[in-house]
């Protein structure tokens, strides 16, 4: 079942894609800089396609079947969207072209600033990140930029609960901040004693992910702001898991400053098999110059240019450009960001309304608590008493049995089933985490329980089955060892 | 059962400490490396560089997780064990042993008595179970 | 359900949410279908010029390439685009072969030993490089030689990402990178040189030689390069940079005004601990299989959270397929075919541009596709006039970054550009000044 690779396909001379001879006279080329040799492949068209789909065949994939990966949002990607983002008039435009030229895509960009203000609760947004980590570095960037900005030099901590995503910890260093852990309380909770203690006048900010990586929506939110605003710090949201919360609550509303939302979890935009993603901020007042950028701004009759040039005389009495907020700690990263997501949110969006969207978090929660109840059956859940969110972490573990919630996700893979997030959050002993979203019917969350059913019982009656577990799949386990020991990272280690 | 030798020195981020001649030889325990699995690869100081006690000077890595690596002593490197860098499992096989990773040149010889001693760390080894 | 977990209503479920913020009324457009989105979109899409309506000369870090049509068709296959990162391997083996794939293939492409997974971006791999260089020198080495003519907003991402390292960054004052004074202030703290080849400029440096200056320093060599220009430029590699990495835009994804694009990186094996991102390996399961995996993630936050090479998470793993798909397509013949065309193309429009009266190409040194042109008036003034009377996307205002670039236009040609749009400019240019 194993294909070769690209380059042990094909022979010398083939060329999938010929192109045309030159309609101009040749240049010499200059003197001691042309290469030599070129290792790229040599294979015909239909090896191409051919190699690539049977490729494909290999995945798993929300199309092929449930994808129930906790904190990943593995929901249904709209295929209008796919075809919205391709139109010529999004995906021809260049990053420089004139913004005359160029309004319709600013268009765009400014009504999904607005929107996700809207969402969140905000005074101000930038699209510009890249991904989730990538703005909650500049979420954090701008949290070291406010302090600074005020005169106030001496904030060297970001707290960070014990069930946050590994980014938190690694985007504060890469800011010169230093982490302090605050543990969780028997209910999941913040601890709010453990949170009062570290709480003074070098405290930065607080990075809270709520829902948190268990599922769970901190009981005591407002306390945690408020003790975290009288210290004089900042509250940054991890929006990873905003899905379970559109239309029913706004994380400026509970008084959060920062929030980056991730479109490719939370508005359906493709996961791509590890990116590309979308990661924009939104803010509250005080924050909103130091936004990344440049940001889009609308001018037009009632809403003067802040900062640069009128509307065109002949153009529309609406005009958008392209400014950079007056204190933004900078471009996080060359030209506007991802405009092609951008296309999908908006699509996504659109086609929800308000109304949409608000039955969009009712379901996901609603699919994860039916789960919760069914899987409940037969592992231990945590907090079991407690209603959860979009998620929920059960143990996998099985009383009377040595496997391992490992054993348990890669026997999933035998019933066509991506198995959930494991070993994650690190304060859950061997966790599963579990996130069935709101595009997936009671019956295949029916599958799904009756698959945990059946193995739970495995588990007591033949271990083996579960250690040995994947059968069906294209390969077996690997030997993650053998990899990182002898590091075959090329074709070319390979060859040697 | 962890092994944890008498004679040895012990610190709390789960290295021994050996007194040999004026140096001092030191490495990670054998409950580091059970806990670690296997160890793919470990990442050495260079002879000369100097460190604090409790200051980091390198790393140990398995498939599961990267652990620094902390001084039992302050002191200069004045040698490192070059054979973990092609065979890191060594580690795994000998911690007490052919697994040694730096040898110090201390500055202060009375920091060793500041450490656990094995009956110490083995009562701490089994509490964390 | 609600029966099964015992709520009484949906409602019921959002107990925990204090009570005055609950369901707020989100003043948002009421829902369209599909059809009216696809209409309304249509629409929006229509107000902008795109290079299918116009003839573009604009590149400065974004180039109009052909893209072959495998390229798309792969892309979206749901099996690949509906996946999410392949922590599972058994289940996605697509995938990560694809990845070890474009791994081989960026290696071939800059004679470098090991590629990562990608980037956000070419100026987010600069940054991550400069991030490694200080990994790499143990935190003692806190200086950043960076040319003036790489990326101005790859300088500025640069700045962006660095802010709270206590970083020197320096290099970059003025417009002309003088190879001699760069190296000069390549001192015992210095990290990093970074340099641009073909640079922003478009211009061409033999940089032989130099990274045994730097090394004799001990410092990296840091060069970013355009990789369709090393489908017939001497690798990187073998002139000895560290680190080779850019904007992977031109493989095979289109200008979408910005993004998403493929920042790729590569290094030597020396510094694959210290190279942000995910890697993919070959290894074997546990019948003998040849299978891959990701591995070395223990330097990734998920693991070593606080201190990890970088918090890099989602990047761009869909256009690194695109790129593979694309270096396969066109592969060993076709990279050398576009790379010639945009090399030809563009010095046959800029010996016809500098034959024009009032304009002259600055060119005291080779150059790929880009090259700069003095120009008689305002380069804004000159785009308008392309724009309205000529319907011509013209080149770069490079005013804009360099001020004593004012008048100067960066002008960019690839093999999209065909020799009557080439001819059709350079008359327009003579109009301007009538």
């Amino acid at each position: 079942m194993t294909e070769p690779v690209i380059y042990d396909i094909g022979r010398p001379g083939l060329c999938a894609m010929p192109f045309p001879a030159p309609d101009v006279p040749r240049a010499p080329l200059p003197d001691g800089m042309v290469r030599d040799e070129l290792r790229l492949p040599e294979a015909s068209q239909l090896d191409v396609v051919r190699h690539f789909t049977r490729l494909s065949a290999l995945n798993h994939s929300i199309d092929k079947g449930f994808y129930p990966l906790g904190s990943c949002t593995m929901k249904y990607n709209p295929r209008i969207n796919e075809d919205m983002a391709r139109l010529a008039g999004f995906a021809g435009t260049h990053p420089m072209q004139d913004e005359e030229v160029a309004q319709g895509n600013l268009h765009l960009m400014f009504t999904l600033q607005e929107w996700l203000k809207e969402i969140g609760g905000f005074a101000g947004a930038s699209l510009q990140p890249a991904a989730g980590a990538h703005g909650e570095f500049a979420g954090i960037l701008m949290v070291r930029a406010y302090h600074l900005d005020r005169g106030d030099t001496q904030r060297r901590k970001i707290l960070i609960p014990d069930s946050a995503h590994g980014t938190n910890p690694a985007s504060t260093a890469m800011s010169g901040y230093s982490v302090v852990e605050i543990p969780s309380d028997s209910r999941g909770n913040v601890d709010l004693a453990a949170l009062r203690a570290a709480c003074d006048d070098h405290v930065a900010g607080l990075m809270l992910t709520n829902p948190n990586t268990l599922g769970l929506f901190d009981e005591h939110v407002q306390e945690v702001v408020d003790l975290v605003h009288g210290c004089g710090g900042l509250v940054y949201g991890d929006g990873a898991n905003m899905n379970a919360l559109l239309g029913i609550a706004r994380p400026g509303d509970l008084g959060f400053d920062i929030l980056h939302y991730n479109l490719h979890k939370t508005f359906g935009t493709p996961h791509g098999g590890g990116g590309p993603g979308s990661g924009p901020v939104a803010v509250c007042e005080r924050l909103a110059h130091f936004l990344p950028g440049p940001i889009v701004e609308r001018v037009d009759e009632g809403n003067p240019s802040l900062v640069r040039r009128e509307p065109p005389e002949d153009g529309d009495l609406t005009y958008y450009h392209l400014v950079m907020p007056p204190k933004s700690i900078g471009r996080v990263k060359v030209f506007h960001g991802h405009m092609g997501i951008f296309v999908r949110a908006y699509a996504y969006i659109r086609m929800h309304g308000p109304d949409g969207l608000r039955r969009v978090a009712e379901h996901a929660v609603l699919n994860a608590n039916y789960l919760q109840a069914r899987v409940g059956q037969w592992f231990p859940i945590p907090q079991r008493d407690r209603i959860c969110m979009h998620e929920f972490v059960a143990e996998g573990t099985v009383p009377g049995s040595d496997v391992r919630a490992l054993d348990i996700s890669k026997r999933l893979m035998d019933f066509g089933i991506h198995p959930p997030t494991n070993y994650f959050p690190l304060i859950v002993h061997e966790a599963l985490m579990i996130e069935p979203t709101e595009t997936e019917s009671k019956a295949t969350l029916d599958t799904f329980a009756a698959a945990m059913a059946q193995i739970a019982r495995e588990a007591v009656e033949q271990p083996e089955l579960l250690h040995q577990a994947p059968h069906t799949t294209p390969v077996s386990r690997m030997d993650e060892v053998k990899a990182a020991r002898e590091l075959v990272l090329s074709y070319w280690n390979v060859k040697q | 059962m962890m092994n944890v030798p008498l004679g040895l020195f012990y610190t709390e981020h789960d290295e021994w400490a050996q007194r040999v001649g004026q140096e001092v030889v030191t490495g990670i325990t054998d409950y580091a490396q059970d806990q670690l699995s296997d160890i793919v690869y470990v990442e050495l100081p260079e002879v000369g560089d100097h460190y604090a006690a409790g200051e980091p000077y390198g790393v140990v890595e398995s498939v599961k997780a990267a652990s620094d690596v902390f001084m039992p002593v302050g002191g200069e490197i004045v040698a490192v064990n070059e054979e973990l860098e092609s065979a890191p499992e060594i580690i795994n096989q000998d911690p007490f042993g052919k697994g040694w990773m730096v040898r110090i040149q201390p500055d202060d010889q009375s920091e060793l008595g500041s450490l656990l001693d094995a009956a110490t760390y083995q009562a701490r080894v089994e509490a964390k179970g | 359900m609600l029966e099964a977990i015992g709520a009484p209503s949906i409602d019921a479920l959002f107990s925990d949410v204090p009570e005055a913020v609950r369901f707020p009324d989100l003043r948002l457009p009421a829902a369209l279908t599909e059809m009216e989105v696809a209409a309304e979109l249509t629409e929006i899409a229509d107000w902008n010029l795109s290079t299918s309506q116009a003839p573009i000369f604009l590149g400065a870090g974004a180039y109009n390439h052909y893209i072959p049509s495998t390229v798309d068709h792969i892309l979206r296959r749901g099996e690949f685009f509906t996946a999410y990162t392949p922590y599972q391997p058994e289940v996605s083996q697509g995938t990560l072969q694809a990845i070890f794939e474009y791994q081989s293939m960026i290696c071939a492409l800059t004679g470098m030993e090991v590629a990562n997974a990608s980037h956000y971006d070419g100026g987010t791999a600069l940054a991550e490089a400069v991030l490694m260089a200080v990994n790499a020198g143990r935190g003692q080495r806190t200086r950043i030689v960076l040319s003036p003519t790489i990326h101005p907003q790859y300088r500025q991402v640069v700045r962006t990402y660095t802010q709270g390292m206590g970083l020197e960054i320096v290099g970059d004052e003025g417009s002309a990178a003088d190879l001699a004074a760069l190296l000069a202030l390549v001192d015992s703290r210095t990290a990093l040189l970074a340099l641009q080849n073909p640079d922003f400029l478009g211009q061409l440096d033999n940089l032989d030689g130099l990274a045994q200056e730097v090394h004799a320093r001990k410092a990296l060599l840091c060069v970013v390069a355009n990789p369709i220009s090393l489908g017939l430029l001497k690798p990187p590699g073998e002139y000895g940079a560290d680190i080779v990495l850019g904007e992977g835009q031109p493989l095979g994804i289109p200008l979408s005004f910005g993004g998403p694009y493929l920042g790729y990186l590569a290094t030597r094996q020396q510094y694959v601990r210290r190279m942000a991102g995910r890697l993919v390996g070959q290894t074997a399961d546990t019948q003998g299989r040849t299978g891959y995996v990701l591995t070395l993630s223990t330097r990734e936050q998920h693991i070593r959270r606080d201190k990890a090479t970088s918090n890099i998470c989602t990047n761009q793993g869909l256009l690194a397929l695109a790129a593979t798909v694309y270096l396969a397509t066109v592969g060993k013949c076709g990279l050398r075919q576009v790379a010639e065309l945009c090399y030809h193309k563009a010095h046959y429009a800029a010996s016809r541009i500098n034959k024009l009266p009032s304009y002259a190409v600055c060119s005291a040194k080779p150059f790929f596709n880009e090259f700069v042109v003095r120009c008689p008036k305002a380069v804004s003034q000159i785009n308008d006039f392309l724009l309205d009377e000529w319907n011509i996307i013209g080149g770069y205002d490079l005013g804009r970054d360099y001020t004593n670039l004012a008048n100067h236009m960066l002008v960019a040609v690839t093999e999209m550009n065909t020799r009557d749009q080439i001819d059709e400019l350079v008359t327009a240019l003579t109009e301007v000044v009538l």
